[in-house]
């Protein structure tokens, strides 16, 4: 690796223009992801809001708060949000827009007007999306299951549609970018096999952004045209057929989860040899983990339908390429544990954050082992045990993961420290309450709690009263974070160019960077995660 | 609130038992390598916790004997699972042949049960112990699930067709049964109740129904009243199929391809008989969308399984002086009862 450079902190990324407009049109990549990180963090305590009214809801058996049609929308509006304006883009397009150039020693991304483009196509179709939940929500499930939504909703379905149709438009753009970045604007010496891990989980992601996204858009465009034209596509009674829906939904929204833990599995690539100061435990592994992962997600989708009326042969053969898709998870899980042998371990915050994750990821990972197995799928499917599978990988995993990556990278983002005390307290609080909140909800499923229940009969309740009490416990996990980085924006200490003594070439940089990341191109002569290679730089530190 | 907190659920069926020790085998494998995982990374946080601020640890790059391991282990405890999983799977979908068949109808947002016998219910079933009981189910408008946790059995109920599933319950109670499949505003009031009854019990609660009629015989009223008689009539030549001992036979269509004669196929060919065309016969009858409602496509179904395949000698006739022998599936005697008025939801 290059020799650190110290720039001139006075010039970087953040103060070489200022004003609005220098945000609202610039194509600096590191920019645009802090213009993601802006979008998203609305659309979080917006979908989390949404949580928190769901969880008063089921305090009581009979619905603390609202009726079944308003309740029916909560859910709805809570998945709509969470999934497609949150969870989607929440890593690739802050951290990913942010890292993928400089950990390539670039400039920027391939095609820097394209990402701004979909920074402003993302947000058009935030915009219709909240227009329909402003004119009254929509009650379909975020699934929009036919011939539910296409005939029977009387609610606000083609504008929700229409609006997730057009973010699409941004994830396709964003994939692309990252694709065509990886594979032309690589430094010099940046091999494939000398790539960080975070790059090869991106690479990944892409492509299943580029490859899945169109099969949700024509999917929502036949939702609605059967709305609007009664053209017999889902609803039988028109002569359509509904299990075809779900073929086409899952198609892409199976593929789609992969897109939301694999840039978790990406920064968590990062931090553990970062805070284990050890090269990643068998890279090459994990690495083909990443693209096996890719390629077998999208074979996969019939597992969600199992109860679906489909036939049972079909159903093998998805149960037992599901259970193929585990094993490169699987491999990942142990890799990043044997990084940690005989490593030096940190206990700073990014990596109590990664610990958790591999925690919460591997309670939620085995419990789709149990998803996967068809005859146990049978009782728990459409339960409060898939809600309880999916929350452990998307929040234990994604959402803990994001975090845990704003941490370690936020010296670089905003040049300041975040107070270390205070962060690691955090962590173990979003660690606590997650494990309080969906916990509960595998033994309610196990015992037959139906997901998507505004009432319920009461033998459910105290498991419900637990998993209540434990979100009001994440949802300050989630307020601190959030408290004290702004803080930090203008009060926090500032920060060296590498804090943690980590690899990478985004911490040969200055912290900020400056607007075109290096003041020289670098050149790359070894593998990432060698931190012998640095021994001076730790002497020194 | 009860406070008690409660981790396991009632096994009330033939393959609950299976299952949970499915379930609980797949928690303690599962568990135990959870734990495994976390002891490792709490080991190696305490033990090789920073010390110095220079320290640098031994740079070890990987290691492909452990990779091996870790691949093909999981990959074979994960095929064994997948076995099971599957054969229990089969299991719970493959109903036995002398299970008594029961018909369903979902809406929104109730369930309508009809025995064979005739007896209708809503949001309750009752059944007896110790019989497998089929359930044969299409949904009037959108898609609903039948779950019912005790059993540990769970399936879809789509509009436009049949599915089935089956259960026996092996002990006597009463079991939650819920939509599982979000299917509009009440969905969560979509909840009834299966009565497991001792088989004399179940025999009391059959004969204090009043009978109006087996499935059957009402199919067959129906046959009458919308006049399918008068072309599918089972003497001489005809312009239609002979509908005696189709269902369950192989159906040559005019364009070459050969179908199960089944429930789902039944009814598709009453609503709109131009969806497939048997060879040999040209499209002449009239569509039925919108004149027959999903109950009635049932006794219709019902009446056209009767009398097929013919039990030998005992037929009905086309003017249907004689009752069709449906009984060889019921579960009770036979026009003996008619349950509409349900008991309120107990517990």
């Amino acid at each position: 690796m290059i020799p650190a450079v110290e720039v001139a902190a006075e010039r970087n990324y953040l103060n070489e223009e200022t004003g609005v407009l220098s945000w609202l049109f610039t194509t600096d990549h590191k920019r645009i992801g802090l213009l993601y990180v802006a979008s998203i963090s609305v659309f979080f305590f917006l979908g989390g809001l949404f949580a928190l009214l769901i969880r008063l809801q089921l305090l009581t058996p009979n619905g603390l708060l609202f009726d079944s049609e308003t309740y029916n929308k909560l859910f709805t509006m809570h998945g709509i949000i969470m999934v497609w304006f949150f969870l989607i883009p929440s890593i690739p397009n802050t951290l990913g827009n942010f890292l993928i150039p400089m950990m390539l020693g670039a400039k920027d991304v391939a095609f820097p007007k394209l990402n701004l483009l979909s920074w402003y196509v993302f947000n058009l179709g935030a915009l219709v999306t909240l227009y329909s939940i402003f004119r009254g929500g929509v009650d379909t499930g975020w699934t929009f299951y036919t011939p539910f939504s296409t005939t029977f909703s009387t609610t606000y379905v083609i504008a929700a549609a229409a609006g997730i149709f057009i973010a699409g438009f941004s994830s396709i753009m964003t994939g692309l970018n990252f694709i065509a970045t990886v594979h032309r604007m690589r430094a010099p010496g940046m091999t494939w096999f000398r790539l960080p891990m975070f790059i090869w989980s991106h690479y990944a992601t892409s492509l299943i952004l580029v490859l899945a996204t169109p099969i949700l858009a024509v999917t929502l465009l036949l939702v609605a045209v059967e709305r609007i034209f009664q053209v017999g596509i889902f609803d039988p009674a028109l002569g359509g057929d509904p299990v075809l829906f779900q073929h086409m939904f899952w198609f892409y929204s199976h593929p789609a989860v992969y897109i939301m833990i694999l840039p978790a599995m990406a920064v968590v690539s990062e931090l553990v040899p970062a805070f284990s100061r050890k090269p990643l435990f068998g890279y090459e592994f994990v690495a083909f983990a990443s693209i096996s992962i890719a390629a077998i997600g999208f074979l996969v989708w019939g597992h969600h339908m199992f109860t679906a009326g489909t036939s049972p042969y079909a159903a093998e053969v998805f149960s037992f390429l599901s259970y193929l898709v585990a094993v490169p998870s699987a491999i990942k899980v142990f890799n990043w544990t044997a990084t940690m042998y005989k490593g030096s371990i940190s206990w700073d915050t990014p990596m109590l954050y990664a610990i958790g994750f591999i925690g919460l990821f591997a309670i939620g990972g085995v419990t789709g082992l149990f998803l996967a197995a068809l005859g146990i799928d049978v009782h728990v499917q459409d339960t409060y045990f898939v809600v309880g599978h999916f929350h452990f990988i998307m929040v234990g995993g994604t959402v803990l993961a994001y975090l845990g990556g704003m941490h370690y990278w936020w010296p670089k983002i905003s040049g300041k420290m975040y107070p270390e005390g205070l962060a690691r307290l955090s962590a173990l609080v979003a660690f606590i309450g997650f494990i309080l909140t969906f916990f509960p909800q595998y033994i309610l499923g196990y015992l037959g709690m139906p997901r998507r229940y505004a009432v319920y009969p009461p033998e459910f309740q105290v498991w419900h009263v637990l998993s209540s009490a434990g979100a009001s416990i994440l949802g300050i996990g989630y307020i601190l974070p959030f408290c004290y980085l702004l803080w930090s924006w203008h009060y926090g200490k500032p920060a060296p160019p590498n804090p943690w003594k980590s690899t990478g070439l985004e911490w040969k940089t200055s912290s900020p960077p400056p607007k075109h990341n290096f003041e020289e191109t670098p050149v790359v002569t070894t593998g990432p995660y060698q931190f012998g290679e640095m021994k001076e730089e730790l002497d020194l530190g | 609130m009860t406070t008690h907190l409660r981790f396991a659920t009632q096994q009330s069926s033939s393959v609950a038992g299976e299952y949970d020790l499915l379930f609980w085998i797949l928690t303690a494998i599962c568990g135990i390598v959870v734990l495994g995982i976390a002891a490792m990374i709490a080991y190696s946080a305490l033990r090789y916790r920073r010390r110095s601020e220079t320290e640098l640890p031994e740079q070890i790059q990987g290691g492909i004997k452990l990779e091996l391991t870790w691949t093909i282990v999981p990959l074979i405890l994960f095929m064994g699972m997948f076995a099971w999983g599957a054969r229990l799977y089969f299991e719970i979908e493959t109903p036995p042949a002398n299970a008594a068949e029961i018909y369903v109808v979902g809406k929104q947002w109730m369930w309508k049960l009809q025995h064979l016998d005739g007896a209708r219910e809503i949001n309750e079933l009752h059944v007896p112990v110790g019989r497998p009981v089929k359930l044969i189910m299409t949904s009037q408008d959108v898609i609903h699930s039948f779950f019912v946790p005790s059993f540990r059995i769970k399936q879809d109920v789509l509009p436009g067709r049949y599915t089935t599933i089956w259960f026996e319950a092996t002990r006597a109670g009463e079991f939650h049964l819920f939509c599982a499949e979000y299917c509009g505003a009440k969905h969560s009031g979509m909840i009834g109740w299966i009565h497991a009854m001792e088989p004399r019990n179940y025999q009391e609660w059959v004969e204090r129904g009043a009978a109006e009629g087996s499935m059957s015989s009402m199919g067959e009223k129906m046959f009458h009243q919308f006049a399918c008689a008068n072309c599918h009539h089972f003497e001489g030549p005809a312009t239609c199929p002979n509908l005696r001992g189709l269902y369950g036979r192989q159906v040559q269509l005019k364009d070459g391809q050969i179908i199960t004669a089944d429930e789902t196929y039944i009814r598709e060919s009453i609503l709109d008989p131009a969806a497939k065309i048997v060879a040999g016969y040209d499209n002449v009858m009239p569509n039925f969308t919108g004149q027959v409602s999903e109950e009635q496509l049932t006794q219709l179904i019902a009446f056209i399984k009767a009398i097929s395949p013919p039990p030998g000698g005992d037929q009905p006739s086309s003017t249907g002086s004689r009752q069709p022998s449906e009984r060889t599936n019921g579960i009770g005697e036979p026009g003996s009862s008619s349950i509409t008025g349900s008991r309120p939801g107990v517990r």
